[in-house]
């Protein structure tokens, strides 16, 4: 057996030279210091996309993707298919647990600065990643098309049609048409399947290439990684290996929520009836939403909510582009005002979510 | 021997060229992308002209209750006072197009999306909706309940 495993080894190293990719391999290591435990949540990110890829296709086996079958096939999907709940609640519960894990992703590395010079695009990518996951999630909340995510889609796309000039247009390639229809759905579910996942495997393609490429970031104060071999550990097998571990301990972690905290189907939407009282959106959509409730209709002559929109619209932008207005962290000094920017968007965040849960 | 001119022919032959291939790249694009943004533009469906919809006998609707009935594709919200006077008015919200609802409890029209309200006039009282609920006609023929666009 082991014969055979260096034959075939041996077949493919004549051809494509794997004795280069190997040593690169030995030669990458991961820092040891303080801020160590952060480097575990881009793996962890990765790894529940991979479950949301897997679960993602085998839901598409049943489900069906109109106004009159969805919310259909989705009880069908739970109450016939052998393990469709399952496959569901995971879906939906990794679907969550990808937008924490990535959002506390993000968080470490604005806090660490590894966005800093060389690693702009790596950080750009992400930025871009952490959208699209929000895409997925809001695409997708509306395939079961239930009465939650009838009233989510259409205020998440009004929103959109509140801005100047471009509001209207993209308002109705989002919806298309004027209103939230069936249509609508199809659009949805073709982006949530087939547009969002395409871009996103480019995009994360472009992140794990320069992340092996360029190296693990260390922290501002924590260099030394590589002269001292103290501080780190090797890439492979060390780091692997707890990365799998973690990996398997969150796999249990999502079976536990899937099978005792099953997600729930709700009512199937009426396209002609009231919003339920109590609706919320997802939890990493509230503190927007709490935010859209606590403004006037009027600020100074404009519509509240486009006050409001250009604003998360124009913080999410700076937030994107830290990279190339930090410059003290690029040339190794220490800049407190990102730190306060990004404390302060934490607490925000927190504060008005706590709110939003508790309204 | 004459001087040569100012631009040697080929120069004006060459930047001839640069505005033909450029002009004809531009218009290729074009010709791919046009038909890639129209398809993506949803093509407008025929609607059917509603000017009023039946509602139903005006006992159906106990007095200081709501009902959401459908006109045309838009949803429109039907009150009976308490006073047994009915009401009518475009049921979508405006501030982020929910489908608002009638609370008795509350005396209002609320919106459960954002927390707006609308007296029962249709006028915005509070939270973010900016403008009043459009106001339909309620007509009364006999016992039936007729709802009417607002002319």
């Amino acid at each position: 057996m082991k014969k055979l495993g260096q034959k075939i080894f041996g077949w493919i190293d004549e051809r494509v030279h794997m004795d280069d990719l190997l040593e690169f391999m030995g030669k990458k290591y991961v820092p040891i210091n303080s801020h160590s435990i952060w480097y575990y949540f881009g793996g962890v990110s990765l790894f529940l996309f991979l479950i949301q890829v897997i679960t993602g296709i085998m839901l598409l086996l049943y489900y069906k993707g109109s106004e009159e079958l969805a919310y259909e096939s989705i009880q069908f999907i739970m109450s016939k298919v052998e393990f469709g709940w399952l496959v569901r609640s995971i879906h939906s519960w990794a679907a969550n647990l990808f937008v924490l894990a990535a959002m506390i992703h993000m968080f470490s590395v604005y806090f660490t600065k590894s966005y800093r010079k060389p690693r702009e695009i790596t950080w750009l990518t992400g930025m871009l990643m952490f959208f699209l996951a929000l895409a997925f999630g809001f695409s997708g909340y509306l395939l079961p098309w239930n009465e939650l995510s009838f009233f989510a889609t259409k205020v998440g796309t009004d929103i959109v049609g509140v801005l100047p000039l471009v509001g209207k247009p993209m308002l109705e390639f989002l919806r298309s048409g004027e209103d939230v229809t069936g249509a609508t759905l199809s659009r949805f579910f073709g982006f949530h399947v087939a547009v969002f996942p395409g871009i996103f495997t480019v995009l994360l393609g472009i992140h794990l290439l320069l992340v092996q490429r360029q190296g693990m970031s260390e922290p501002l104060g924590h260099e030394g990684a590589a002269h001292d071999e103290e501080k780190r550990m090797p890439f492979f097998p060390n780091f692997i290996l707890r990365d799998l571990l973690l990996w398997l301990l969150i796999l249990n972690l999502i079976a536990l929520l899937a099978v005792f905290f099953p997600w729930e189907l709700g009512q199937k939407a009426d396209l002609f009836a009231a919003a339920p009282a109590g609706i919320k959106p997802e939890w990493y959509f509230l503190f927007m939403f709490q935010t859209l409730k606590y403004l006037p209709a009027q600020i100074l002559f404009v519509d509240g909510e486009l006050v409001g929109i250009l604003f998360f619209g124009l913080a999410g932008l700076l937030w994107t582009l830290v990279p190339f207005w930090d410059r003290k962290s690029s040339r190794g000094e220490r800049n407190h005002l990102v730190n306060y920017l990004g404390l302060g968007a934490v607490l925000y965040i927190i504060l008005l979510t706590i709110l939003g849960w508790l309204a | 021997m004459s001087e040569p001119p100012s631009i040697p022919p080929s120069e004006s032959k060459r930047d001839f060229l640069k505005v033909l291939l450029g002009g004809s790249l531009v218009a290729w694009v074009g010709a791919i992308l046009y038909p890639v943004v129209a398809y993506l533009r949803p093509p407008k469906q025929p609607e059917v002209e509603v000017t009023s919809v039946t509602v139903g006998p005006l006992e159906s609707l106990e007095k200081g209750s709501g009902t959401i009935v459908r006109f045309g594709n838009k949803p429109v919200l039907v009150i009976r006072l308490d006073s047994g006077e009915v009401r009518a008015f475009g049921a979508t919200c405006t501030h982020l197009d929910c489908t608002v609802q009638y609370r008795h409890d509350m005396g209002v029209v609320w919106c459960a999306c954002h927390n707006g309200k609308y007296d029962l006039s249709g006028k915005n009282i509070e939270g973010p909706p900016p403008r009043p609920l459009d106001v339909y006609r309620v007509i009364i023929q006999g016992d039936e309940v007729l709802v009417a666009q607002n002319t």
